[in-house]
């Protein structure tokens, strides 16, 4: 007998015909009525739900429990980060920009670095410039007096730019069709190594005032990276940094590494860089 | 330091997956080389965690060895850092495992009726 209503679940329940004789067993008719009833989880979720008579058996009855579900998902966790570095990278090669991605740590010269090359090559190559910082607008100034396109980004507390902020940067930027787009990324030698922004290509920057074995402790970033520009060379003769033995660091960790040594402040070795410079743009562009 | 912006991504990828149930458990592949620090992201996962259907969810790291395949004799070569040299001398190393950054699975809880 169903406890709930009192009516038979199993009591054999028959319809005679009464000229007949016929006798027709009504069970399945007197089971299709449905009881509902709430239950209450440990949470103090209530579930409220009903079933029929058919289906009361021990299995349902210890029902609304909470079960655990797996769910593989093997989503990597840049995905969406790459995908619209891949985004950005489409729209500069359909504007044919050449993007380059410059990384460095704090105080290595890059904005000094930058700075020259575009005051340099302002006549032969449009140039412009999206500054990563966690605050402050000065490296923005410096580029804006070289007369040249920029927009400075703050990450705050983030420590590397990616691709998102590069996406709302260009929007703000505009740079013109055939041009260069030069990315200063926040100065780190870790975390921007991670994170591809649609460049053409990584620069770190590394200047002799840093340790010589930078690249070895700080593979990722020379592994990536397809230039290495030693910068502050005029100081060498002040400071114990060891050229050939860097050199080899880097050629260590990534045997394809092209290195260029320069001096912003002097103009020595930066011919290499503009010669690079202008033949991958020429190819590019 | 990048690993507080990482596992926000992840608290927010398993949030947007487990559509408001409460998630249990997440469990992620990373790799040796992927310059990810799992401590790191274990200790943020905490804090990102909070106040969300992830709150005291538990999170597993499996980390995979750095693998490569010299690209002069073909040999494969376990690695501990980015780079290295093969028996044979060389440094032209194709990496082929130890680079994962990714959540393999999540488990949810449902409530059956």
């Amino acid at each position: 007998m169903c406890v709930t209503c009192g009516c038979s679940d199993d009591g054999k329940a028959t319809m005679t015909h009464p000229e007949t004789g016929e006798v027709v067993a009504i069970d399945s008719q007197v089971n299709t009525h449905v009881h509902s009833h709430t239950h209450t989880l440990p949470d103090g979720t209530v579930m409220a739900h009903s079933h029929s008579h058919d289906t009361i058996t021990e299995a349902s009855h210890i029902h609304a429990k909470v079960h655990s579900t797996t769910i593989s998902l093997e989503q990597d966790i840049l995905a969406k980060n790459n995908l619209i570095a891949a985004q950005n990278r489409g729209w500069f090669k359909g504007r044919n920009i050449l993007t380059l991605n410059l990384m460095s740590s704090p105080g290595s010269g890059k904005t000094t670095f930058l700075t020259k090359t575009i005051n340099d090559l302002k006549h032969q190559l449009s140039i412009s410039v999206i500054e990563g910082d966690q605050e402050t607008s000065n490296d923005a100034e410096k580029i804006k007096e070289t007369g040249c396109k920029v927009v400075q980004i703050n990450t705050g507390t983030g420590c590397h730019l990616d691709a998102a902020m590069v996406e709302r940067g260009l929007q703000q930027l505009k740079p013109p069709l055939n041009s260069v787009v030069m990315i200063e990324n926040v100065g780190n030698l870790v975390c921007p190594a991670l994170f591809d922004l649609g460049e053409y290509a990584k620069v770190v920057i590394l200047s002799v005032t840093e340790g010589d074995d930078k690249p070895i402790k700080y593979p990722h970033m020379f592994q990536k990276s397809e230039i290495m520009v030693l910068t502050k060379i005029d100081l060498l003769p002040y400071v114990q940094f060891d050229i050939q033995r860097c050199i080899e660091y880097a050629q260590q960790v990534n045997p394809q590494i092209r290195i260029f040594q320069v001096s912003a402040l002097t103009g020595t070795g930066l011919e290499n860089w503009y010669e690079w410079l202008a033949q991958k743009v020429a190819d590019f562009v | 330091m990048h690993e507080l912006g990482i596992t926000q991504n992840i608290v927010a990828i398993v949030a947007e997956h487990a559509q408001g149930t409460k998630v249990k458990r997440v469990i992620l592949e990373i790799g040796k080389l992927s310059a990810v620090l799992p401590d790191a992201i274990q200790f943020c996962f905490d804090i990102c965690s909070q106040g969300t259907i992830l709150q005291g969810a538990i999170l597993e790291i499996l980390e995979i060895p750095g693998l490569a395949r010299c690209r002069q004799c073909g040999a494969e070569i376990l690695l501990e850092q980015p780079f290295g040299i093969c028996h044979c001398g060389s440094k032209q190393l194709g990496l082929i495992a130890g680079e994962e950054l990714k959540i393999k699975e999540i488990e949810i809880e449902e409530v059956c009726v």
